[in-house]
């Protein structure tokens, strides 16, 4: 535990320091979402409609595209080799690793959702339902997300390559996010039942995407 | 006293020690008869008290463009002259510039509450302020995720440059789209009729706010360039040959803790 | 096994062969080290001094033969029994000296000896609390060495291991090999340059 415990503090920690990437990921989904209004004009009510929509949009591409260094920066110096040879199983150490990112970059979008709502004019109900279906369903995005980091290392291609692997393994996600936050604020479908199936792929995920990465990361090294 | 003086770090420390003092007491005072008459003032007919909010929301408006401005500058500095300070006079005005573009994002929604009905409106102004303050973050984003100061001041220069052209553009895209959508906008702010109780209190307000960067800038600058100099005291340090004896560095330590201090 | 002594290990590879990106290496090769002896594997560029030790930490599948630790905690993989210090560092620059150290100790655990006096073995007590970033090339391969002594592992892994270190640290790292050696440890190490120590040589690649 104690391993586990040192590498999610060391990930933490190097994430906030400087050249750490845990804000930038903040200012992306921000930059995403001022966008959105550009594109579809200025009219509050049409935003608000589309609002729960778009705020998932951005924190999807926030969360899988700041992923991309996840195990790249331990490869390039080297760290990955000892974490793999080490006592404690790549598979939870992978999972610490996405945890320890998703405390850094998943929580301060979920952080940054209320005040991203007051721009598409979104009312307190509808903020604080799409701020609950991210804090259940980023994790899932994180956790997926990880695979495609894993084999961006075994490829030795990050960037664009990892997005194109990861974002349609997403769009469970993505589907069941927004139908619950609209569930939420306009009905006529329940919350229950979309929230619930959000959780259950998040749970999932949890379970696949630490097995999944490590097996990537053992077959890719060289 | 010229630029050159100023130019050499450890005198604009020395000299910046002297006059912050003076700079902070002028700022204050003028801070606070600007907010008593600020608070004085009569309330519009039309808007009621909450025009109040306009001696807060215009001076830090125009220190949002403002200190882009200063910050091109010094850009320039960096880029042209290779002005030993201009690279710290740039870093340090990002934030501060930040702030106050956060400042007047901040009250023009809280001005706009009563006005609209809403916290949040695609007004013209509004929507290019919110731009600039996205283009702050990055351009602090860009100084924190370069370790290296000097490499970093490069880009960022670079970035405050491209950034200052562009912003009359990303202005005129943003009234043209906003037009566009939305004919005969919603509120007029600083309309040509304002009235000499009004204009007065904004004057000094104004001035106040201004003097309020000069300070929080000089005072900034002097905690880049100690940030700084502790920065190459420790690879200094770092670098002290392994095994050498405690005697020869312990005295260099200790000129270095004072120099810090 | 083999007549070891109670406490005695011997790491052993039979018919090892490897291949990498479908060029085999090397092919049917033995070797063995037993405890309190160093063996310097050396070789021309691309004999795969370096695919050997990678092949002995686990980081390489071998494409057929055994490589065995015999002696060692039964309980462990010979993996979790290396210490492997590779061409990278395995150094954070946004961490400090000390924050570099102590996260190794804790993610590797086991039994260890305190950080600070590593530290001050290796000559970097006087920038424990500087970020890593700070440091020299040679002071980084210092910390690594750290890293070795905090952290107690039998086998020790060791690729050109003395790149980037002065005079002085080649005698310390000479002085810190002998002490493994002396507790019972035994060394891999693949090198172009004398070791500093008295080791058995293997030979790999074509006999050039």
């Amino acid at each position: 535990m104690t391993a586990l415990a040192a590498l999610i503090r060391r990930d933490i920690r190097i994430a906030l320091r400087v050249g750490g990437g845990a804000l930038i990921g903040v200012l992306f989904f921000l930059t995403v979402v001022v966008l959105m209004p550009f594109a579809v004009g200025p009219d509050l009510a049409l935003l608000s409609r589309l609002g729960p929509a778009i705020l998932w949009l951005g924190a999807l591409l926030a969360s899988l595209l700041t992923l991309d260094r996840l195990f790249m920066a331990d490869h390039e110096d080297g760290s990955l080799d000892l974490i793999t040879m080490s006592r404690t199983p790549l598979e939870l150490a992978c999972a610490a690793k996405a945890l320890a990112h998703w405390l850094a970059a998943g929580l301060p979008l979920i952080v940054a959702t209320p005040v991203l709502g007051l721009l598409l004019n979104l009312d307190m109900v509808a903020t604080g339902a799409v701020a609950l279906t991210l804090l259940a369903g980023t994790p899932a995005l994180t956790f997926t997300g990880m695979i495609g980091a894993a084999l961006a290392v075994t490829l030795h291609r990050g960037g664009l390559l990892m997005a194109v692997l990861v974002l349609p393994l997403s769009i469970p996600v993505l589907i069941f996010g927004v139908a619950a936050s609209q569930a939420a604020i306009t009905g006529p479908l329940s919350f229950g039942a979309p929230f619930s199936i959000l959780c259950a792929l998040s749970l999932v995920s949890l379970v696949i995407g630490p097995f999944a990465a490590a097996a990537s990361l053992k077959h890719g090294l060289d | 006293m010229t630029l050159t003086d100023l130019a050499n770090p450890t005198r604009f420390l020395a000299l910046s020690a002297r006059v912050l003092p003076w700079l902070a007491a002028a700022t204050v005072i003028l801070l606070t008869i600007g907010l008593y008459q600020s608070a004085t003032a009569p309330d519009d007919y039309q808007q009621g008290a909450t025009v109040k909010i306009m001696f807060i929301h215009v001076p830090n408006a125009w220190l949002s463009m403002f200190v882009w401005g200063v910050m091109s500058v010094a850009s320039l500095g960096t880029l042209v002259w290779r002005h030993p300070l201009a690279d710290v006079a740039a870093k340090a005005a990002a934030p501060i510039g930040a702030s106050f573009t956060f400042l007047a994002l901040l009250t023009g929604s809280l001005w706009g509450r009563p006005m609209w009905g809403t916290y949040w409106e695609w007004d013209a102004r509004l929507t290019s302020v919110l731009i600039l303050f996205l283009m702050y973050l990055g351009l602090m984003a860009l100084w924190r995720a370069v370790e290296d100061p000097s490499r970093a001041a490069r880009a960022a220069a670079v970035l405050t440059l491209v950034g200052a052209i562009n912003l009359p553009i990303i202005k005129f895209s943003v009234d043209w789209w906003n037009t566009l959508h939305q004919p005969a906008s919603v509120m007029r702010m600083g309309a040509s009729t304002l009235d000499k109780s009004f204009l007065i209190p904004l004057l000094v307000m104004a001035v106040a706010f201004t003097l309020l960067f000069v300070t929080l800038h000089m005072a900034a600058m002097r905690n880049e360039i100690l940030r700084r100099r502790v920065r190459s005291l420790q690879m200094m340090q770092a670098s002290r040959v392994a095994f050498s004896s405690e005697v020869g560095t312990g005295s260099r330590e200790e000129n270095a803790s004072k120099g810090v201090a | 096994m083999n007549g070891l002594k109670p406490g005695q290990m011997q790491l052993s590879g039979r018919g090892v062969i490897c291949v990498r990106g479908g060029r085999e290496v090397f092919s049917g090769l033995d070797f063995e080290a037993v405890s309190g002896e160093a063996v310097a594997v050396t070789g021309p560029n691309g004999s795969g001094k370096t695919s050997l030790l990678r092949l002995i930490a686990g980081l390489l599948i071998p494409a057929g033969g055994t490589i065995v630790l015999d002696g060692g905690d039964a309980d462990m993989t010979l993996p979790e029994q290396c210490h492997y210090l590779g061409h990278r560092d395995a150094l954070k620059p946004a961490l400090s000296v000390a924050e570099n150290l102590a996260f190794w100790a804790d993610f590797l655990g086991g039994e260890r000896c305190g950080a600070a006096e590593s530290l001050a073995t290796v000559g970097l007590d006087h920038a424990t609390h500087l970020p890593a970033a700070f440091l020299s090339a040679g002071q980084r391969r210092r910390l690594s060495l750290a890293r070795l002594l905090t952290v107690r592992r039998p086998v020790w892994l060791l690729d050109e291991p003395t790149n980037a270190l002065d005079v002085a640290g080649q005698d310390m790292f000479g002085e810190l090999m002998r002490d493994h050696l002396a507790r019972g440890g035994l060394i891999i190490a693949a090198t172009h340059a004398p070791l500093g120590i008295d080791s058995r040589e293997l030979r790999i690649g074509g006999g050039a």
